[in-house]
């Protein structure tokens, strides 16, 4: 049988190896429930703790609420993203998809994409909720969820990175959150600021716009910074 | 050149090397794992690749296949570098230590992951045909983690089989211990399944530490202790 005949009936192109490694991850995130809801649990309990500490005074929790709730997702982000690759990198499926030939960048895309599905999404759907706890205002809580659903990607992919960058090390866990926590700091800082802005009455599109700018950037850095990472592991 | 025929073999011999490596040194840290190790796999030839505990047996089934880049040397999969042919993951086949198996997919499922990311035939049927070659017919539906190391190895095992049924002879089997924990129907199978990928003008190079490969089978050995660094 000929080469040819081989790359005809070969149907792998980079989009459905997109869909197919996202519906894996989503299909055995299914499987491992208990797993998969843990940075969720950690985001609830963590936000919820708060108003029970500082106190049930109104004034105080809008103020702190933004910080509060985007603090939360950040560490619920670390928790589940230390490991997103290990398990690949154990049992040989990293080194199966790369001698696929395919775009690492590809693959780097679709773990990220399917990490925020799985973390990073509930929380931007969860957020609204607890910003009632805080007492958030209606437009508040928009902005709440508008900041997160641009804040939560940048959080998975700069995890991502970090995730590969320790791929292989020993305490890869409190590596990852030492690399990417201060790479996160400018998400955190516009996310909790643009709502804080909505609080006190001022426009938040230049936080908006910031952060927006930042998930861009990071997209076109932080991927190809993984896929060489990816590389560099596989050695 | 340490390449030594342990069974005189004329199958193909004037044909296109699959793959040619040349000159091939592998390191480690500070250890040089093997040096000056050249090889020629044409089509239908099986070379076993021999050698003490880490000598680099799977280095060397890693740079050819390109995952990873040796030291020295160059490995040409049909004159083409490796790590730049376009379709390396078609002509290709490698089957590492583990078994990029995911505990919690059934044998099926897992088997169909592989199949699909590698840009084959994933259908239902290829699967359970696949499958019920290696006598896991009835396991297909039982997730990984229930599964003997033996019965791992057969859904890994299984790839090969649908290789085999969709007919893509041509392509370069590397396979890294495929024996481990076989039991003897399984060896059986597995001899079977590599003499047919032969004849049908496939070849393979294979690491194995048991002497289980069949007499039947037209091979050469390779021994990396000779070519250590």
């Amino acid at each position: 049988m000929s080469a040819s005949v081989s790359a005809s009936t070969s149907c792998a192109t980079t989009p459905s190896l997109f869909a197919t490694l996202v519906a894996r991850d989503l299909r055995l995130a299914l499987r491992r429930r208990t797993e998969a809801l843990l940075p969720i649990a950690f985001f609830v309990v963590a936000v919820a703790l708060f108003p029970l500490g500082v106190g049930p005074e109104p004034q105080t929790l809008r103020q702190i609420a933004p910080g509060v709730i985007w603090v939360g997702a950040l560490l619920a982000a670390m928790l589940s993203v230390s490991h997103l690759y290990a398990a690949d990198y154990a049992d040989g499926t990293l080194e199966q998809l790369l001698l696929a030939g395919h775009s690492p960048v590809m693959i780097a895309a679709a773990r990220a994409a399917a990490h925020w599905a799985l973390s990073g999404l509930p929380l931007v759907l969860a957020a609204p909720l607890f910003g009632l706890l805080f007492d958030l205002s209606g437009a508040a809580l928009r902005m709440l969820a508008l900041t997160l659903l641009l804040g939560t990607p940048i959080l998975s992919l700069l995890g991502a990175l970090g995730a590969a960058l320790t791929l292989g090390l020993r305490s890869a866990g409190v590596l990852v959150i030492l690399i990417v926590l201060p790479l996160a700091v400018p998400a955190l800082i516009f996310g909790s600021g643009a709502v804080v802005a909505v609080e006190s009455g001022l426009s938040a599109s230049a936080h908006c716009s910031l952060l927006g700018a930042l998930l861009i950037v990071t997209t076109l850095g932080a991927l190809p910074a993984t896929a060489a990472a990816l590389r560099i592991a596989m050695e | 050149m340490l390449v030594m025929p342990a069974h005189s073999s004329s199958f193909n011999v004037l044909a296109e090397p699959h793959l040619a490596v040349r000159g091939l040194a592998c390191r480690r840290g500070s250890t040089l794992l093997f040096d000056r190790v050249d090889l020629a796999l044409r089509p239908g030839e099986l070379v076993w690749l021999r050698g003490r505990n880490g000598r680099g047996k799977t280095s060397l089934l890693r740079l050819v296949a390109g995952i990873a880049t040796p030291e020295r040397g160059q490995v040409l999969l049909d004159g083409t570098p490796v790590a730049q042919h376009a379709a390396r993951g078609q002509r290709i086949v490698y089957l590492g230590h583990q078994h990029a198996l995911k505990d919690d997919l059934t044998a099926a499922e897992a088997l169909a992951f592989l199949l699909r990311i590698h840009g084959r035939r994933d259908d239902r049927a290829n699967i359970v045909a696949a499958l019920a070659h290696w006598g896991l017919g009835s396991q297909r539906d039982v997730p990984v983690r229930k599964l003997s190391q033996g019965q791992r190895r057969r859904v890994t095992l299984a790839r090969l089989s649908a290789e085999h049924a969709a007919g893509h002879a041509a392509t370069l089997w590397l396979l890294d211990e495929p024996f481990d924990a076989l039991d003897a129907d399984g060896i059986g199978r597995l001899n079977t399944l590599l003499l047919q990928h032969q004849q049908r003008g496939g070849a393979v190079l294979l690491t194995s530490h048991q002497a289980t490969l069949s007499p039947t089978l037209r091979l050469r050995e390779l021994d990396l202790d000779a070519c250590a660094g």
